[in-house]
């Protein structure tokens, strides 16, 4: 690479954030041939960087490190620039700036984080990605994205401000400002620890996700699907490894959202719960901490990254296809889709870790880690909450799309595009299933785990498996829960239920302090004063000399309108006395 | 427009898709003899016990599911009213489907 801006070259995170920005000035094939470049050239630089820190940029009496490569920056820059690629070729027929033009800012802001190695950085990428991810949902343009994209971007700006206070403070502290291990033991930190959360989705700062992404464009939610929380969970991982709350944390993150779900009727809102759930597992893995669970971890979102984003193209494509996502309303495409059809259920296969696709291979190792440091709760609860994904995004997710009642929609195979980017990552968790060993090469720690023996097939197939029987019985018996139209209330209700108390609070509190403010003292006492001033006087007068003059004569000698004058001027002079023996 | 009829539509396939689903329940549950176990808990020693597990947890999963949208279900027009852009009428009613 020829140096440009910098003796290393260009970061790839100011490669695509700079380079996002020219896309409104190219035209056709230029546009799209720039767009397929910028994430091939960042992920060409991510494979041949040597480890160390490079763009080291001084700035004030700080050096902002923007690019600090070791095995996890590097596995994580690897698939987020992946990831961008493919999300590139899924997105090549949208006609629309913006969303490119965010697309790319959000994917260079979440490399910025991967590799900031200060803090201070890592803030600033931190908010690009918070911005820039917000214009993917408003891009939609419709009145509820415009709405979900207000609550969004409040969440994140929230979670962003955390995590700035927390950096200040602990600038104030310690003075060290590098990205490095943490303890979960002081404000500091537990600031730092909360905008890490917030962008987690780690419950209950959750709701965001599920708010948000199902409101986004159909290629804006392959985007969101990837970035924001798993590089949250790098993050976590470089700062929090060990700390034992996110392990309990992480577990319950696995559990909560198979129960939502399961009962939600919006497909890519069901995609939103399961993405959480897998986030969980990570971030259990990085809570216990060892050297098995951390590469589980980031085996995980490696692999999570290219299922999730299959799941989301292809409830995408359903939904570009035929503008339609709710489970209501689909419904027997795989006659009219079966090439999606097909990779979906290979989506649907690795997410739940069936044996020969890419979940297997990643998620084992987390629960494995679990069952070595004899976790025998979190070893249960990781456990049931594998059986509840299978139930929703392995079996729900394809079977209410592309089978169950045919909704009679007209539909076709979505643009070639679309199918290459989802066939990319099939093929992706495929490979990694069969073949995990270039994965495990790129992981942190080196890796002596062999995902497939026969007693962890065995046990795998048969939890995933007689799940499957589960669900068939149920379904064939009516316990099934029926797909409907309605919502579930999630933790968003206290913002926006209480947003909206907040809000008329504020009305009925402040706007009638100002009524009774307005009619009592403005009107009432203000009146009450100059009634006095204007014939307060004379009736005084008229009333101490009743029976001396009469009171016609004294009211014609006050129309002269002097005693006003008088009262005023005598009151501004004892104002000014009483202030000046009150100072 | 005439829908191809795919493999799926024919009712002897599903059975036969069955019928193949019972049988690798019943290989698997036999296949757990056959293998070198090294469990990490007590209770993974018990006999089927990810079949059992599976089961349980799915069943607990679709149950608990149920009760949760009994508890917190609510229709879909629930929070239209909500923002302060919906109370003051502002915008104009726009379509809230897909681009």
């Amino acid at each position: 690479m020829q140096p440009l801006l910098f003796p290393d070259g260009i970061a790839p995170s100011l490669l695509l954030i700079g380079g996002a920005f020219l896309l409104p000035w190219l035209h056709g094939r230029i546009h799209q041939f720039w767009r397929l470049a910028l994430p091939a050239l960042a992920l060409g630089i991510f494979l041949s960087m040597p480890a160390g820190d490079h763009w080291v940029v001084p700035f004030l009496n700080h050096q902002l490190v923007l690019g600090h490569i070791d095995a996890l920056s590097r596995v994580f820059g690897i698939i987020f620039s992946l990831m961008a690629f493919i999300g590139a070729i899924y997105a090549l027929n949208v006609d629309d700036n913006v969303q490119h033009v965010a697309g790319f800012a959000y994917a260079g802001g979440a490399l910025g984080v991967t590799l900031a190695g200060d803090l201070l950085s890592l803030y600033l990428f931190w908010e690009v990605m918070a911005v820039a991810s917000t214009f993917l949902i408003l891009a939609r343009r419709t009145r509820r994205s415009r709405q979900a994209a207000m609550r969004y971007i409040l969440v994140h700006v929230f979670g962003g401000l955390a995590l700035l206070a927390g950096i200040v403070c602990l600038a104030n502290t310690s003075g060290d400002l590098s990205v490095r291990h943490l303890r979960l033991d002081s404000l500091p930190t537990a600031l730092i620890f909360l905008g890490i959360a917030v962008n987690a989705a780690v419950p209950p700062l959750h709701a965001w996700l599920q708010d948000a992404y199902p409101e986004a464009t159909v290629a804006g939610a392959v985007f969101l699907s990837a970035f924001t929380t798993k590089s949250a969970v790098y993050v976590m991982a470089r700062t929090f490894a060990g700390t034992e709350a996110l392990i309990w944390l992480g577990a319950v993150m696995t559990i909560l959202p198979v129960f939502y779900a399961e009962v939600e009727n919006d497909i890519r809102r069901v995609l939103s719960y399961s993405l959480m759930n897998q986030v969980g597992f990570m971030l259990c893995g990085i809570g216990i901490g060892t050297e098995l669970a951390l590469n589980g971890a980031v085996s995980h979102a490696f692999c999570h990254i290219l299922y999730k984003a299959l799941l989301f193209m292809s409830a995408g494509a359903v939904l570009h296809v035929t503008g339609k996502i709710t489970c209501t309303d689909i419904g027997g495409l795989h006659r009219t889709m079966p090439i999606t059809c097909a990779l979906c259920i290979v989506g649907a296969a690795s997410i739940s870790a069936f044996p020969l696709f890419s979940g297997f291979v990643s998620k084992s190792m987390i629960i494995s880690a679990a069952g070595i440091n004899h976790m025998g709760a979190i070893w249960l609860m990781l456990q049931f909450a594998s059986a509840g994904v299978i139930a929703h995004a392995g079996i729900k997710v394809p079977f209410f799309t592309f089978f169950g009642h045919d909704a009679g929609l007209k539909a076709k195979e979505p643009p070639l595009n679309m199918l290459v980017a989802m066939g990319i990552a099939a093929f992706g968790c495929v490979f990694i299933g069969i073949y995990p060993q270039p994965l495990y090469a790129l992981l942190p720690y080196p890796v002596d785990y062999v995902p497939y023996t026969g007693s962890h097939v065995v046990a795998q197939l048969q939890l995933l498996l007689f799940a499957i029987f589960a669900f068939y019985l149920l379904l064939k018996s009516g316990y099934y829960p029926s797909e409907v139209r309605a919502i579930n209330l999630d933790t968003d209700w206290f913002y926006r239920r209480g947003g909206k108390w907040f809000y008329r609070l504020m009305d009925r509190g402040f706007n009638g302090l100002n009524r009774w403010c307005d009619h009592h003292l403005a009107h009432g006492t203000a009146a009450a004063a100059a009634r006095f001033a204007a014939n307060g006087p004379a009736r005084l007068t008229a009333t101490l000399l009743r029976g001396v003059i009469p009171p016609e004569t004294v009211q014609r000698a006050f129309a002269t309108g002097t005693i006003r004058l008088g009262v005023h001027a005598a009151a501004a002079v004892l104002f000014m006395v009483a202030i000046y023996l009150i100072a | 427009m005439k829908k191809p009829i795919t493999f799926f539509d024919r009712p002897e396939n599903i059975r036969r898709l069955t019928f193949g689903f019972f049988i690798a329940l019943g290989v698997l549950l036999l296949a757990e003899w056959f293998v070198v176990a090294h469990p990490h808990f007590r209770w993974e020693e018990m006999p089927f016990f990810s079949a059992t597990y599976g089961f349980v947890a799915c069943v607990g999963v679709i149950f608990t599911a149920k009760g949760l949208r009994w508890v917190l279900g609510r229709p879909e027009s629930y929070y239209q009213g909500d923002d302060v852009e919906n109370m003051k009428r502002i915008a104009p009613q726009e379509k809230s489907g897909p681009d």
